[in-house]
């Protein structure tokens, strides 16, 4: 149960990889894969990204308002990059920060003019198509002042992969009012790791929503996003969904900084265990006073050969807050199970349906078009069976 | 006689203590019948045996339903066959709406389901978590809705009218009446059998046979009507006296 140690060094680079121009030359498989994860151009959205390995092949926006482009032509064009590259995460925190500024693989750079809502998600992608490669990306958000924007990532490997390392360093900046709703839909593979490094700053009155969504089985996930709210009014939350299955290490948190008063933020997990470990930390500080924070962590054991883990911390340096939480780890109910199969359901069938409920968690903030997106998900992944 | 189903010298128990003691039953096709029974007297685990839950561990006799032995079968082969249950305490499913269940239960046999729920007024029910929250009469109008698109040729109600407030009792009487097609004129083709403890579900819906269950046995069998205004004269205990006096 020990955690799976990965070394950063023991993948080629994603450069070294012969990629395809555009999107077009993924095969039908592989196409049919993203599209299950919303890459999909019958869905309205307002701008996409995609890349393979180290290489961009699509980048385009729909509307005024929004700026998309791969990271190294930010880091050329864009003015004021040195104030968001490495400010909210430290290129010094680990071997896998420390190798995504010594060798970057690109990534997106999104920014929301101020005052732009944007009403449909930006889809962005990335997929790892080549073998035994580190993909090493950087991304950055920003969203100006009383701006909107709803962005959803879907990343994945071949289906035919044996074994793969993604990091994905991502800083989010969300000005006075504004609003970043963040989904991500992923489907890794049994022997891909993922180390994904998050920091967000969220100024007065704005508003962070993130969504993890995890569903098919990946080798090891370790993560944990810290978001701190630095002006009043400004809110977060934090829902992750995520199915376990044997072999796998998923250790999963997210932190938020309380640092102004009336700040609140909520921290919501759902696991279901087939298999493997699961770690599903949550931490909440409050670092001013009149906050609130609440921390939820349920989770689902459908096995006896795995652990699951729920790791709730409370911090407050001060006396008028309201900080809570609740955790709960069990076993799917017999009595649910007979209520179903009285209705004319098999056990698997009953099973399943237990699972998706228990997963089904209701988002707030989260778009209609999100929403759906989600629920598919849950349906694809064909859950207790 | 055209049975719809035949219990047989049915012994069943649960972690090992005796709850059904040598049952016997027929109920024919288009009939509904009534036990009335104390609390712990065997009355709902004669249901759960009749549905199959694993916990009731049948240790003798046969349960035989359109002819078929049923006995060893699972729920949700019973349900198939044609067997629905309303629960006296149903649980909450978190995250499944009473619209998901009631797609599932409806199959493809064509009821409709905003229909239904319009005419019972649950429309509102329709997207919430099934059961959560949930009043003790709205608990059993969503039973019945379940039922009712179901479409069940044999209906198991297990205390349909408790916790229910004199406002509901009167549509879910009728509820019942739909399930048992008690609107329609005879010949009728669905069958009931009704577990109660107050038998004042009898003021809703009419039974055909009743009987009287004590300790995991049936004591009694006769007019539902008459059995119950005995019971309601003299108590359970009176039933105990009345048989000691038939003994003799």
């Amino acid at each position: 149960m020990a955690e799976k140690k990965v070394d950063p060094k023991a993948f080629k680079s994603a450069k070294e990889t012969r990629v395809v121009e555009d999107i077009s030359q993924l095969s039908p498989e592989e196409r049919e894969r993203l599209k299950l994860l919303g890459l999909d151009e019958n869905i309205p959205h307002e701008g996409e990204f995609v890349q393979v390995d180290a290489k961009p092949i699509l980048c385009r926006k729909k509307v005024e308002g929004l700026e998309i482009m791969p990271i190294t032509q930010a880091l050329k064009t864009f003015d004021k990059i040195g104030d968001y590259l490495w400010k909210v995460v430290s290129p010094e925190k680990d071997e896998f920060t420390r190798a995504a500024a010594e060798d970057l693989d690109d990534g997106y750079f999104i920014r929301v003019l101020p005052g732009y809502k944007l009403v449909y998600p930006v889809q962005t992608c990335l997929y790892i198509k080549s073998d035994k490669i580190s993909q090493k990306v950087h991304n950055i958000v920003i969203v100006e002042e009383g701006a909107e924007l709803n962005l959803i990532t879907s990343c994945s490997v071949h289906p035919h992969i044996n074994s793969a390392l993604h990091i994905g360093i991502s800083e989010f900046y969300i000005k006075k009012g504004g609003k970043l709703t963040f989904t991500m839909v992923h489907m890794w593979g049994e022997k891909v790791a993922v180390r994904p490094r998050t920091g967000i700053i969220v100024e007065e009155g704005g508003t962070y929503i993130s969504t993890y969504v995890s569903l098919f089985p990946v080798n090891t996930i370790q993560t944990s996003p810290v978001c701190r709210l630095v002006g009043e009014d400004a809110k977060a939350s934090f829902v992750s969904i995520i199915v376990n299955y044997p072999d796998s290490h998923l250790d999963i948190g997210g932190e938020v900084h309380l640092e102004a008063e009336n700040t609140r933020t909520e921290i919501i997990s759902r696991n279901v265990v087939y298999g493997g470990v699961n770690i599903a930390r949550g931490k909440i500080v409050a670092k001013a006073p009149k906050v609130k924070g609440h921390l939820e962590c349920q989770g689902l054991m459908l096995t006896d050969k795995g652990l699951m883990m729920a790791i709730p911390e409370l911090d407050s340096y001060y006396s008028d807050v309201e900080l809570t939480h609740e955790a709960a780890v069990g076993k799917i109910a017999r009595e649910e199970v007979e209520y179903l199969m009285a209705r004319g359901l098999n056990e698997q069938e009953a099973t399943s349906l237990i699972v998706k409920g228990f997963l089904s968690v209701k988002i707030d903030g989260l778009s209609p078009e999100l929403q759906k997106q989600i629920d598919k998900t849950l349906e694809l992944a064909k859950l207790g069976f | 006689m055209n049975y719809l189903l035949e219990i047989k010298d049915l012994w069943v128990e649960i972690e090992g203590k005796e709850v059904l003691k040598g049952i016997s039953l027929s109920i024919p096709v288009g009939e509904t019948h009534i036990i009335f029974g104390r609390n712990g007297s065997g009355k709902t685990s004669l249901l759960m045996t009749i549905m199959g839950f694993p916990a009731y561990r049948v240790k003798h006799g046969h349960i035989i339903f359109k002819g078929e032995d049923i006995t060893h079968l699972p729920p949700y082969e019973r349900a198939k066959r044609g067997i629905g249950i309303m629960f006296q305490r149903p649980p909450t499913i978190k995250g499944v709406k009473l619209r998901e269940i009631l797609k599932l239960c409806a199959k493809e046999n064509g009821v409709k389901i905003e229909e239904l729920a319009r005419t019972f007024q649950f429309s509102s029910f329709l997207d919430r978590e099934v059961n959560k929250g949930f009043s003790g009469g709205e608990l059993k109008k969503s039973e019945l809705l379940q039922l009712l698109v179901q479409d069940p040729d044999l209906v198991l109600l297990d205390e349909p009218e408790s916790g229910v407030d004199l406002e509901n009792i009167h549509l879910i009487g009728e509820m019942i009446k739909k399930l048992l097609q008690k609107d329609v004129h005879r010949p009728r083709k669905k069958s009931g059998l009704i577990i109660t403890h107050t038998g004042f579900i009898l003021k809703y819906v009419t039974a055909d046979l009743g009987y009287v269950i004590m300790n995991g046995e049936i004591y009694c069998k006769g007019n539902p009507l008459e059995i119950f205004e005995g019971i309601q004269k003299f108590g359970y205990e009176g039933c105990q006296q009345c048989l000691k006096r038939c003994e003799f």
